[in-house]
């Protein structure tokens, strides 16, 4: 392998460290919902683009600056997350998990929907200031990375450690860790669920708006931008549906393993592999570990 | 009051073990039957026949289908698109390379092609559960639609990557293809459903049937009481694809004529047939009729509502239909978690009793 070879490789494995971390940002999402409340939330990829969307409206038709169209999409989130606790998840408690899978699927067409009628369907483009195009430094050495992605995954990094933290030391983050553990007992100890669920799907809206902006810089704001929810979870299930770093570890080995794949092995099978190469990816791990990789073990007794 | 068993006393049996033990649950069957087959295709329209009940039916199929394994074997597949479109291009295949073995047989070939793809992509199901499993099953989704669209041979190198259904005809009548009238379609279809939709109630409740419920209600107590899970899971697979990929078939033939993979297999489909089963009923062959009639329907109905009786603009009417379509399937969830079917059950416990509250 000559020197170029080898930075086109350094290139490729890097971009895909970085689009890995994208859709991480979506899978943290899936897991703050499911360790809170066992809810396979298919409506996180939605709640990206709604958070997006919004964020985009506010900004173009109320012409609201960035950080005040910020915090009221923040507002709109946990607003949001709050009628979904008091109409949907109150009425489905105890369900079984198909069932409260197939209301969120319900909840993203709805969303869905609402997002086109308030905000338009035509794609939009959303500009924060976040930098852009290569980073030079690493340009001129002969490797393209973008800065937007570098971006992201910087991003990215501050919110674990800022989830790590909440969850690890403070009130509520303890009483989220209980309900995790055993709904029944938190009850039993005077934890609220349903405030802890309110809290869980703020905080994952959030985080749907944190994907949004990276996403809807990356490639404008429409409607596809629902479809990464359909990307985030290969590495979930590869990560573990209940492990935070399981989500950015297994971000990162589906964007690499997919960037290769794409670049080495696309070529000779007809291109466009990446719909289902993660997918396979993920599937080849799970039949080593059927929990994923970072998951809890699952014990199951007669 | 009517809908009570007193009085019919079994003397056999063989009497017990009837599909339909019960008088009244036989003759609304015969009843039912009776209209699909005489009335209905002379009292209702071309358009009736084509937009509704050809839908209908092999939705039914389809969830059908997914119901044997997600209702009674408890797999969650989400992989439904991906193998309906196996059966259309298997079926495409087939009436082209061989139109002389005749159309119902290319149609359960090409189930049996289904089926065994369907074995294949269920062995992860002995490792894999839950969630994880239903996840997985989208590899299959998004790697078939992948390859009907890259690989030429399965459309026959057409430039567009459209599959054609050409004509063919069973008796004498031509079924496929433009020239095909809705009728014969109709009776074709409704043939095809009312025999497998027998056999899956039949199959449900004999050996295999109970072996996938106890599967279903713990893997592991059920070995160990003596069902092979290897057997029982891949079986369910098994027939769940080839009652999907009779239904693709179908789908493909009969109803669309001409199909596209990336449109007509998407996901959107897997989503809407385990729609069909989850608001029907899971577990129920019942169900899977009553989520396929609710789902093709209400779609339609809502339209014509929207769009010929308010005059609402057919995108902001498209918008407003998925926003209500959502809305109906979280109100359904909430109100009635077990489906169509339940109420059924429910309804027939109260005629039991009547006029008795209990």
């Amino acid at each position: 392998m000559n020197m170029l070879d080898f930075l086109f490789f350094i290139e490729v494995t890097l971009s895909g460290l970085m689009a890995g971390v994208m859709y991480s940002l979506v899978a943290l999402g899936f897991v703050l919902i499911f360790k809170a409340s066992g809810i396979f939330n298919f409506a996180q990829g939605v709640m990206a683009l709604f958070a997006a969307l919004t964020l985009v409206g506010l900004m173009e038709k109320f012409g609201f600056p960035i950080w005040l169209a910020i915090i009221g999409t923040i507002a709109v989130m946990i607003a949001l997350a709050w009628l979904i606790e008091r109409v949907m998840l109150r009425q489905l408690v105890n369900q079984e998990p198909i069932i409260l899978f197939m209301a969120t699927i319900g909840l993203a067409y709805v969303l869905e929907g609402m997002g086109d009628i308030l905000w338009g369907s035509d794609v939009k483009v959303l500009d924060l200031g976040i930098p852009q195009g290569a980073w030079e430094w690493l340009y001129d050495k002969g490797v393209y990375i973008e800065k937007l992605e570098m971006f992201a995954a910087g991003t990215a990094a501050i919110m674990v450690a800022f989830l790590a933290v909440f969850f690890q030391k403070t009130r509520i983050g303890r009483a989220l860790r209980a309900v995790a553990d055993d709904h029944q007992a938190a009850l039993s100890v005077g934890i609220s669920l349903h405030t802890i669920w309110v809290i869980v799907w703020s905080v994952a809206g959030i985080v749907a708006l944190v994907a949004g902006i990276m996403w809807g810089s990356k490639s404008g704001v429409q409607f596809s931008l629902s479809l990464i929810a359909l990307k985030a979870l290969p590495v979930l299930i590869l990560g573990g549906f209940t492990s935070v770093p399981g989500a950015i570890i297994g971000g990162m080995i589906i964007g690499v393993g997919e960037k290769l794949a794409e670049v080495y092995v696309g070529p000779f099978v007809g291109g466009a592999i990446e719909n289902w190469f993660a997918y396979m990816l993920a599937l080849a791990f799970l039949l080593f570990r059927p929990q994923g990789l970072f998951g809890e073990k699952i014990i199951e007794r007669v | 009051m009517i809908y009570r068993e007193t009085g019919q006393f079994k003397a056999h049996y063989q009497d017990d073990q009837a599909l339909f033990p019960i008088d009244q649950d036989r003759y609304v069957i015969f009843g039912v039957l009776f209209v699909t087959f005489a009335l209905v295709p002379y009292l209702l329209n071309e358009y009736w026949l084509n937009a509704i009940l050809l839908p209908f039916l092999i939705y039914s199929l389809a969830a059908l289908g997914l119901n044997i394994l997600t209702g009674y074997c408890g797999q969650l597949s989400l992989g439904t698109g991906g193998f309906m479109a196996v059966g259309a291009f298997s079926v495409y295949k087939l009436m082209v390379a061989f139109p002389e073995l005749g159309f119902i047989p290319l149609v359960l070939l090409s189930g049996l092609i289904t089926a065994a793809v369907g074995t294949l992509f269920g062995l992860p199901s002995l490792r894999i559960k839950g969630f994880y499993l239903a996840v997985a099953t989208l590899a299959a989704q998004f790697f078939l639609i992948w390859l009907f669209n890259k690989v030429g041979w399965f459309f026959n190198y057409s430039a567009s990557g459209m599959i054609n259904a050409p004509p063919m005809t069973i008796f004498g009548v031509i079924v496929t293809g433009p020239e095909a009238n809705g009728v014969a379609k109709y009776y074709l279809v409704a043939g095809i459903v009312a025999v497998f939709a027998l056999a899956a109630k039949n199959i449900a409740r004999g050996r295999i049937g109970r072996n996938w419920m106890a599967i279903r209600d713990m893997d592991i107590a059920a070995e160990l009481i003596g069902v092979r899970p290897l057997v029982a899971k891949l079986s369910a697979f098994a027939v769940s694809s080839f009652y999907v990929g009779m239904a693709g078939a179908l789908y493909f033939a009969v109803w669309l004529g001409s199909a596209e993979p990336t449109e007509a297999f998407d996901i959107n489909q897997s989503f809407l047939v385990l729609f069909m089963i989850i608001i029907g009923g899971l577990g129920s062959v019942l169900g899977s009729f009553l989520g396929a009639a609710f789902l093709v329907i209400m779609p339609i109905l809502l339209k014509n509502i929207m769009v010929d009786g308010f005059g609402t603009d057919s995108a902001l009417a498209a918008h407003i239909e998925i926003i209500v379509v959502g809305v109906l399937i979280i109100g359904f969830l909430i109100v009635e978690p077990h489906g169509l079917a339940r109420l059924w059950r429910i309804a027939k416990e109260k005629m039991r009793l009547w006029p008795f509250p209990y």
